[in-house]
């Protein structure tokens, strides 16, 4: 397993308790549309990946993140910048 | 091509259905007569209001109406202009002079509603270098200020200070930081533990600015809000305000101690590039605020009210957002949006008004009827009050 799988494997896992559709997880899922999260999900799950990574992840940052791939992505490169 | 207002439909449609059951619309109220703070005719009926955020009563202050009526009579019905143009007059620098006696600051600014102080203040002290902090249940002004700006944005859990503390732990050591706080939250009535929170931001070297919109005029000795309450006016950086709650007309102000606090009257762009607030408005807002340095009596009776209402709320069974009153905002929770609803029609029909507030306004999804009290209900109109909630619970289901 690279980081980046891990990482995936890891935000999967955080992903889960707040996917109540039950939809399958992929690089291109997407959080508004295939998960139906609404504000207060995404918040309450950005703390939960925040707290895991000890990352911040800004509100300007969570604007450009759609699907799980994007968020892996940027989950990899705040934890290499810290 | 695509109508632009297709993306409306489904709220027009959810709408629509709510309408089609028989219901009149919450969001549309016509005010026919108002008679006092606390009384209107609404259809044609005399209605006790109670959801005006009207908390001290100065509305038809006999001192307050002569200073408007004054001001229309010396000069005119409205400047046409910018602050920072033809549209500063006597009476804006006499507004803001009373506001800093009020505040017991050195440097006040009056803009043209509460949103736009908000949307200054948020947009221009903090670049994009810089780190805004904001609680979760922030006011809409607050978050659109962040927008308009070119911050960064981090939220912290609503009343959290933990969470508060960490994320500050989290910045980087570069740019600056503000903490946005306000004393009281206008959704569920609750209060912010101030004294702690400010310790909090203060350790991590943050600049705070707290709104104290629904705090102003009946908190702290000298009613300047949650804020003065807590002790802590030292650690402040900036109080926001509004004259639509407790000084009863309409504007916005930011006051404060920063010796450059006077730069923001060129740089805020809600401030520079709108019309300033007409003589009357500024003429009434200034007299009610020297008014409201006085207003003992007014206040103790605003808590009597409010902590009655909750109390009979409660006991009624209703299910209310805060323990017991912590403000002069009452919020009941209901199940869902047609228990709101109906609920909210039945008391309209009995002759009392409230708020109905919904998502995305309200937070965690939350079906709110929001009371908020005035120091000039009667405790004979809590009573008429507690009376009709009562009836209507009963009628529609939500209580026993």
């Amino acid at each position: 397993m690279t980081d980046r799988d891990e990482t995936f494997a890891k935000v999967a896992a955080l992903i889960e308790p707040f996917n109540k559709k039950g939809a399958e997880l992929n690089e291109a899922t997407t959080f508004a549309g295939d998960l139906e999260w609404d504000s207060l999900i995404v918040m309450d799950f950005v703390a939960s990946v925040e707290d895991e990574f000890d990352i911040m992840i800004t509100m300007n940052q969570q604007a450009e993140i759609e699907n799980v791939g994007q968020l892996v992505n940027a989950v990899e490169e705040l934890r290499n910048d810290g | 091509m695509t109508d632009l207002f297709s993306k409306f439909d489904p709220l027009i449609a959810e709408r629509q259905a709510l309408l089609d059951t028989g219901v009149r619309d919450p969001f549309a109220i016509v005010m026919e007569k108002v008679h006092s703070p606390t009384l209107a005719t609404i259809q044609g009926r005399e209605t006790i209001l109670l959801g005006t955020y009207n908390y001290m009563g100065m509305t038809f202050d006999p001192d307050v109406i002569e200073a408007g009526k004054r001001a229309l009579d010396e000069y005119g019905s409205g400047t046409t202009g910018s602050r920072v143009l033809n549209g500063t007059y006597q009476g804006h620098t006499e507004c803001e002079e009373a506001l800093k006696e009020f505040y017991g600051t050195k440097y006040a600014m009056v803009f043209s509603t509460g949103y736009q102080a908000n949307l200054g203040l948020m947009s221009t002290i903090a670049g994009k270098e810089d780190y805004i902090v904001l609680d979760a249940d922030s006011h809409a002004s607050i978050y659109d200020g962040c927008a308009l700006g070119n911050a960064q944005i981090v939220r912290f859990r609503h009343n959290d200070v933990e969470d508060l503390d960490k994320r500050l732990g989290r910045l980087p050591a570069e740019g600056g930081r503000l903490v946005v706080l306000e004393g009281v939250y206008s959704m569920l009535g609750d209060i912010a533990p101030l004294k702690e929170m400010v310790a909090v931001a203060k350790k991590h070297g943050a600049m705070i600015v707290v709104d104290e919109a629904h705090g102003m005029g009946f908190f702290g000795e000298n009613g300047r809000g949650v804020f003065e309450e807590a002790g802590v006016e030292a650690d402040i950086d900036f109080v926001v305000g509004t004259f639509s709650k407790s000084v009863g007309t309409v504007g916005g102000f930011i006051v404060s101690n920063h010796p450059k606090f006077e730069v923001l009257r060129l740089v805020c762009r809600p401030y520079v590039f709108t019309a300033s607030l007409p003589p009357s408005v500024v003429a009434t807002a200034a007299t009610s605020i020297r008014k409201l340095m006085h207003a003992g009596d007014k206040r103790a009776h605003l808590w009597e009210n409010s902590r009655r209402l909750h109390k009979g709320l409660r006991d009624l069974g209703f299910n209310i957002a805060t323990r017991e009153a912590e403000s002069a905002i009452i919020a009941i929770l209901l199940p869902d949006q047609n228990a709101t609803v109906r609920m909210w029609q039945a008391l309209i029909e009995q002759g009392v008004y409230v708020n109905m507030a919904r998502p995305p306004a309200t937070p965690a999804g939350m079906y709110l009827l929001r009371c908020s009290l005035c120091a000039e209900h009667t405790s004979e109109q809590v009573s008429q009050i507690l009376d009709m909630f009562a009836t209507a619970g009963r009628a529609t289901g939500c209580i026993d």
